[in-house]
């Protein structure tokens, strides 16, 4: 293997894989599972290794087909890329992995194109990150949506609706997204992020500029559901099935955050993105409110997912923010909360996963005292995580709302400070509010069946409690893991 | 003004089609209806593209043997065109997803009315 080739070789085995799983898996549908869940560890194993290479702040530049950019395609491997690939791809091969005994009770007979459409979708997320060329990340956007579409129809009843919502409202966001690019292209004639930010200095006064600018944040911002553009997600990720909902909720628009990442601190650069609009104040204030809205959400639902997915649209609104507060301490925050949530929301929703598979709901109001004897594991799980989001030391969900509230200071913007103090408080509430169910009130019958352990099988019980020991590692190490990213920040900021 | 109007008038066209979609996406109760809606919206910005690789006095860009750098200005811009060959590919896939999930919707609630639907989910 040769190592510059490796930022092409992450995106190519989940392409490969689905290959793979599709010819295997509509043969022999359970072989749909192992060869995914290989296929993901690979791709793990690669992008670990290729994190090693690059966590020193160099970059590799990959051009595909041997065409030179900027008139070729080019992938770009530096530090954030690796990190954020690094990162999807773990909590991808968590979810997987989790997914064995789900996958037989909640889409029998429909694994082998279940697990082929889910490599699609990572195919699609890790060509997102890595891609170098901005018409190329919308083709892998869409190759991301469309899987997501299709593995979020698949689930309970109303999950086709949800999904179709979805489509309607994600193709119309991609669709801008695609139409800014060509405001962009009109003026700067290239598509390539690192050449046209060198050519936007010059042509920046043009008003086509921020037209794109605003095109693309709006058409990534329905795919990241910034508030108020998030109305497809609560739907999406309470109808799907566990293994869709703990596959997408930590992953999909994380991404999204991402290349609204680098389009406002990379492609144009903290100095040139509030020229002619203040973009960041704007979309700032609208995280600010996300998070809010988010939390109140969150805490008017009895439904868990659907409380975790409102919970999703809250913290999706710290990494905004974080992205929106362009200075050093904000860009940590946005990056390590990206990890965090990450890890966090996957948690959760292996938790709901686990759940569901044993009792056949997620209804918060129908939990008591049983659910912690009979899965003292899984709840144990669902305790870390959930004070990791309200962001209590050591756990990680502490250190990124540090970072960012550190930013907000550094910009003396006292009235996102305020949110974040805020939401952290609400995030006890209704967080709070299912751990005092479980662990506080008797319940209904007292018979013995209801206080055996009935733990679930080892493959989901073993991904949920490392994910959740995860949360306090990372945590723990987190003074190393900033200081990876301090590579990462660009210039200038 | 006249001139700003009508020499931009592939943009106001564009910015119609793009409305008409939104339309059809927003207001239509059929979710048939709403895929064509969608459908039309994606055509808005193929024609977008389109549009702005148009030059006047230009032909096809096919390189001819012997031809040279400095004649360029005489040929379109092939980039947008062959951009928007993959987003047509895109939209044909995301009107595909989305028949098959109306199809599926249809055999679960024998409905494609939206008011409908969200009355049987009650």
């Amino acid at each position: 293997m040769i190592v510059s080739d490796l930022p092409v070789l992450i995106p190519l085995t989940f392409l490969v894989s689905a290959l793979v799983v599709t010819l295997f898996g509509f043969w022999k549908e359970r072989w749909g599972y192992p060869l995914a869940v290989l296929g993901t560890l690979l791709a793990v194993c690669l992008s670990l290794y290729g994190f090693f290479q690059v966590m020193d702040g160099s970059m590799m530049r990959y051009e595909v087909g041997g065409w030179a950019p900027p008139v070729g395609i080019e992938f770009v491997y530096d530090t954030l890329s690796a990190f954020i690939v690094l990162v999807i791809n773990s909590v991808a091969l968590i979810a997987l992995i989790h997914s064995r005994v789900v996958g037989k009770t909640e889409f029998p007979g429909k694994r082998g194109g279940y697990y082929a459409v889910a490599m699609l979708l990572m195919f699609g997320f890790n060509g997102m990150v890595i891609t170098g060329d901005l018409f190329n990340l919308y083709v892998f956007l869409e190759i991301s949506s469309l899987s997501s579409y299709a593995l979020i129809a698949i689930g309970d009843k109303k999950a086709p609706f949800a999904a179709f919502r979805y489509l309607l409202i994600g193709t119309v966001g991609g669709s801008l997204y695609l139409l800014g690019i060509g405001f962009l292209y009109v003026v700067t004639g290239t598509l390539n992020i690192i050449d046209m930010s060198a050519m936007l200095p010059q042509v920046i006064d043009n008003s086509a500029v921020i037209g794109g600018l605003i095109l693309m944040v709006l058409g990534i911002g329905i795919k990241a559901a910034l508030f108020p553009l998030h109305g497809w997600l609560p739907d999406s990720y309470t109808h799907a099935s566990s293994t869709s909902s703990a596959l997408i909720a930590p992953i999909g628009t994380k991404v999204a955050a991402y290349v609204v990442l680098r389009i406002m601190l990379y492609l144009f650069g903290d100095q040139l993105v509030d020229i002619g609009l203040p973009v960041t104040s704007i979309v700032g204030a609208l995280a600010a409110l996300g998070i809010l809205y988010g939390s109140i959400m969150a805490m008017a639902q009895s439904e868990l997912k659907k409380m975790l997915a409102y919970s999703s649209v809250s913290q999706i609104g710290y990494v905004i923010m974080g992205i929106s507060l362009s200075n050093p301490f904000g860009f940590i925050g946005a990056v390590l909360h990206i990890l965090n949530h990450a890890l966090m929301k996957g948690t959760l929703f292996l938790v709901a996963g686990n759940l569901r598979e044993r009792e056949g709901h997620t209804n918060i109001l129908k939990f008591d005292e049983s659910y912690r004897k009979k899965y003292p594991w899984t709840m144990a799980a669902f305790t870390t995580a959930a004070l990791s989001m309200v962001g209590i030391p050591p756990m990680a969900g502490f250190f990124s709302k540090w970072y960012l509230a550190l930013g907000t200071i550094q910009n003396s913007n006292w009235l996102l400070l305020a949110v974040i103090l805020i939401s952290s408080l609400l995030n006890a509430v209704y967080f709070f509010r299912v751990l005092e169910k479980v662990y506080m009130r008797s319940s209904a019958s007292e018979s013995t069946s209801d206080t055996e352990r009935q733990e679930v099988v080892p493959s989901m019980l073993w991904t949920t409690t490392i994910a959740a020991a995860a949360l306090i590692i990372v945590g723990l190490f987190n003074a190393s893991i900033v200081a990876v990213i301090q590579h990462m920040i660009p210039a200038g900021l | 003004m006249t001139d700003f109007l009508l020499g931009h008038y592939a943009y106001w066209f564009t910015i119609l089609v793009l409305a008409v979609g939104l339309y059809g996406i927003l207001v239509k109760r059929n979710l048939v209806k709403k895929t064509i809606g969608l459908s039309i919206f994606q055509a808005g910005i193929i024609l977008f593209f389109v549009a702005i690789s148009t030059k006047w006095n230009a032909s096809v860009p096919i390189k001819v043997k012997g031809s040279h750098v400095s004649e360029a200005a005489n040929f379109m811009n092939p980039l947008p065109q062959t951009l928007m060959l993959t987003a047509i590919v895109v939209g044909v896939a995301t009107i595909g997803v989305a028949l098959t999930l109306l199809i599926a919707i249809y055999k679960r609630y024998e409905t494609l009315d939206e008011e409908e639907l969200l009355e049987k989910f009650q």
